[in-house]
């Protein structure tokens, strides 16, 4: 007998810039490697939560844009600084539910991807897309030499509230490689977790919370996904979707969407999240942007 | 600014007529371009002159089976047009750019015969575009490796290309020139209304040499556009036509996880500000909803005119209007001509109707009498006057949904922010006008408007190096411009 219980924590979810439970009152089991012992309770979102997260992230939608692209690169910078400060209890939550089979076949780069490596790469992804917060619009918009005396530039602005889905797999690194090519862009992110272990994105909501994130602007869900993709896809508030290696039937769950409200919908398949030159390039922002064009007459 | 507008001169003179005298040959039938040649269709549809109703020609039905034909002759020549060097394929396309400009007038002349469209926007507007866009497009072909910062561009595959009648030889050029000079192949399916200048492009094609099967032009209806959009040998579908149909093929393609581009429809608004220059602004909304009959998918069919000139606005608008002439498409003075089809008249009619009952005022400046209708008095074709509503509230059917017809809805507003509300209050995000001579208010309202494109004291233009395509329900991708070779290939690192 130890001569002082522990305290738990208790895992809630980030909507608003609060940490409430699902309004279902649901919960969620998560267990460790061996399938048997239980790590942790996570909440199960519902519908509802969906709506309240994606209602509070389409608030917080134009003050984000507007927000100026330096601030913006500043707050991504910070919560990577939070999630190094929060390295031990990642990793070891990474490490604790590791899906041993899973990383083992993504894991093509750079030694097996254990929660330690994970945190480091996830630091290192949100300080790439930080960069480009002030950066995107430069490499893919640019001015169009037509023929007339007009003054004719094309721009890449966010698309808008983007619903990011996190695969099983690398629940921290491939959450933050969805994640911040949407958010350094001035999108809003609505975020569903891995539904097998949920937990280290409940703690980077934790990051988030306290690095100066404005409310609304980063919402992380943990929930079933199988449950949760049906109202993702048909939900008409939401103007894209970014997920990746995702089993073919949540792709086309979520690509069924597509004809609801044309929302944008990337899921990309066969990611390495280990992979330094796959996941970090703005063509992993570019499917969350729009571009337009402005003309105007140019004479005295 | 309330003194006496001048007449316009038309409404004093009588202008002679002016008829385009170029003959064009027609063959009484065409058949389906596949694989570098034509060949016979099994069923057959006609093509009318929207302007005096007499049939100009009958071209193939193409069936599954001869959809089938196409993409695979499209399959079949991917490969030596995928490798061949993009200098080499620019060439081509330079070759075509020519023709086309050689051949202008002629396919002008045709387009206008097909589609209703004056022949000045056809000879001036259209053809012109179209020999741009192949110019552009074939300069692309060997400096693709620039484009894509640190990626390595490749074709995409096969493009199955549905377009709409309203620019039919322009979006025929909008989708074959950018797909080519990616190096993909491509079936090109013209809609049913106006199949002719499409045909012709291929006859061009064919002289130009183009490697069989590079492109493959096929006729047909709405059936023979869903089995091109849905055949399993396309990687890649480009559709411009009506949100509703974009939907449907949406859905198809989502199933199988194909690429897919969508140009669809708009409800695009003007925002005129207090300090605009009227004059200006005026033109502006008529180039906005006027041109080409208001069959054009970013019409400006919403005008916002600030409350204190809204009255000057609409008289001068009213005058002006009084100026355009209806009528024969082939008149070189006409500036509004003949609505593309009968089912289109019919939808631009049943909204007039619509808009009237709804409680919204109609006014026609160019009507002969207040008991003509606007589409009335026309002996033969399709027609209708310029016209536009007044009292018109925002949940007005006619404030919503596309009419896609020379019809316009004018609005008020006290604030820049309802302004920008109002205008951005739309499923659809196509392109927006905003008028004002207060240069940090115009970019301010451009970054604010939700729309592709955004024309700022100007309206309605087009440049094969501009990119074009829109928010939110009026689409996904950008035909034009660097941003629209994307659409056209794969990346990899």
């Amino acid at each position: 007998m130890t001569d002082r219980i522990d305290i738990l924590k208790t895992y809630k979810m980030y909507i608003d810039g609060k940490f409430p439970r699902s309004e279902s009152g649901r919960t969620m089991e998560v267990r460790r490697s061996d399938g048997k012992q239980l790590l942790a309770h996570a909440c199960r979102a519902s519908r509802k939560d969906l709506r309240d997260a994606v209602e509070a992230a389409r608030r917080a939608q134009p003050g984000w844009q507007s927000a100026t692209p330096y601030l913006r690169g500043q707050i991504l910078y910070r919560i990577a600084e939070m999630v190094e400060g929060k390295r031990d209890e990642l990793s070891e939550l990474i490490d604790a539910a590791h899906l041993a089979s899973k990383s083992k076949a993504k894991g093509r780069t750079g030694g097996p991807l254990t929660g330690d490596r994970e945190v480091t790469l996830s630091v290192d992804r949100l300080v790439h897309y930080a960069g480009w917060a002030d950066k995107y619009s430069q490499v893919l918009g640019c001015n169009n030499p037509v023929s007339g005396p007009f003054y004719n530039f094309t721009i890449a602005e966010p698309t808008g509230v983007v619903a990011v889905v996190a695969p099983d797999e690398a629940p921290l690194l491939a959450l933050v490689s969805l994640l911040a090519p949407a958010s350094c862009s001035g999108n809003t992110v609505v975020a569903l977790a891995s539904d097998t272990n949920p937990l280290p994105a409940m703690v980077l909501a934790e990051a988030c919370a306290t690095g100066d994130v404005p409310a609304g602007v980063i919402n992380l869900l943990s929930g079933d996904r199988a449950e949760l993709l049906r109202h993702v896809a048909s939900h008409r508030d939401l103007d894209a979707v970014h997920a990746g290696n995702l089993s073919q039937l949540d792709a086309s769950t979520l690509r069924a969407g597509v004809a609801e409200n044309l929302k944008r919908v990337t899921v990309h398949e066969g990611v390495d999240w280990q992979d330094v030159e796959a996941c970090q390039h703005p063509w992993w922002i570019e499917p969350m942007v729009e571009f337009k064009t402005v003309w105007h007459p140019s004479s005295v | 600014m309330a003194g006496e507008l001048a007449p316009y001169p038309c409404s004093m003179w009588n202008y002679a007529p002016a008829p385009e005298t170029v003959k064009v040959p027609i063959a009484s039938r065409y058949g389906l371009f596949i694989g570098g040649r034509f060949v016979p269709g099994r069923s057959l549809l006609t093509t009318v002159n929207p302007a005096n109703e007499e049939v100009l020609s009958e071209v193939a039905l193409a069936s599954a089976k001869d959809v089938d034909a196409a993409v695979s002759a499209a399959r079949k020549a991917l490969p030596a047009w995928a490798s061949l060097s993009g200098a080499e394929r620019g060439k081509y396309l330079f070759r075509l750019a020519r023709r086309i400009q050689e051949r202008s007038r002629e396919l002008a002349v045709l387009e206008t015969l097909d589609s209703g469209k004056p022949i000045k926007e056809s000879r001036d507007v259209d053809i012109p575009l179209v020999a741009a866009h192949f110019f552009y497009h074939a300069g692309w072909a060997d400096k693709l490796s620039f484009a894509f910062a640190g990626r390595t561009p490749t074709p995409v595959g096969v493009c199955g290309q549905v377009i709409p009648w309203n620019f039919p030889l322009l979006m025929a050029a909008w989708k074959l020139a950018p797909a080519l000079a990616c190096g993909n192949t491509c079936v090109l399916k013209p809609a049913e209304t106006t199949p002719l200048t499409a045909l012709r492009l291929a006859e061009l094609v064919a002289e130009c040499d183009f490697p069989p099967g590079v492109i493959n032009v096929i006729t047909g209806d709405g059936t023979t556009g869903a089995a091109l959009a849905g055949h399993q040998g396309v990687d890649k579908v480009a559709f411009t036509g009506s949100t509703e149909v974009g939907k449907k093929i949406a859905a198809g393609a989502a199933a199988t996880g194909r690429k897919l581009t969508l140009e669809l429809g708009g409800k695009s608004p003007h925002i005129i500000f207090e300090d605009a220059s009227i004059d200006q602004a005026v033109e502006g909304v008529i180039a906005g909803i006027y041109f080409n009959q208001g069959e054009v998918c970013c019409a400006g069919s919403r005008v916002f005119v600030q409350e204190p000139i809204l009255d000057e606005v609409v008289r001068r608008l009213t005058h002006r209007m009084r100026s355009l002439r209806v009528g024969d498409p082939m008149d070189k003075n006409t500036d509004v001509g003949a609505v593309n089809s009968k089912s289109q008249l019919d939808r631009v009619r049943h909204y007039l109707g619509v808009g009237e009952a709804e409680g919204a005022t109609l006014c026609v400046p160019g009507r002969t009498g207040d008991d003509v209708g606007p589409t009335e008095g026309f002996d033969k074709g399709f027609f209708c006057r310029p016209c536009f509503f007044t009292n018109v509230q925002p949940s007005h059917t006619i404030a919503r949904e596309e009419i896609f017809g020379p019809v316009l809805s004018v609005m008020s507003f006290r604030t820049p922010d309802e302004a920008i509300t109002r205008a951005n209050n739309t499923p659809f995000g196509l392109a927006a006008g905003v008028w004002t001579d207060k240069g940090s208010k115009i970019f301010e309202t451009a970054r604010q408007l939700k729309a592709g494109v955004v024309w700022l004291n100007t309206y309605n233009k087009f440049d094969p190096a501009s990119p074009f395509g829109g928010y939110k329900e009026s689409g996904f991708g950008r035909e034009g411009g660097l941003q629209g070779l994307r659409a056209y290939v794969k990346l990899t690192p």
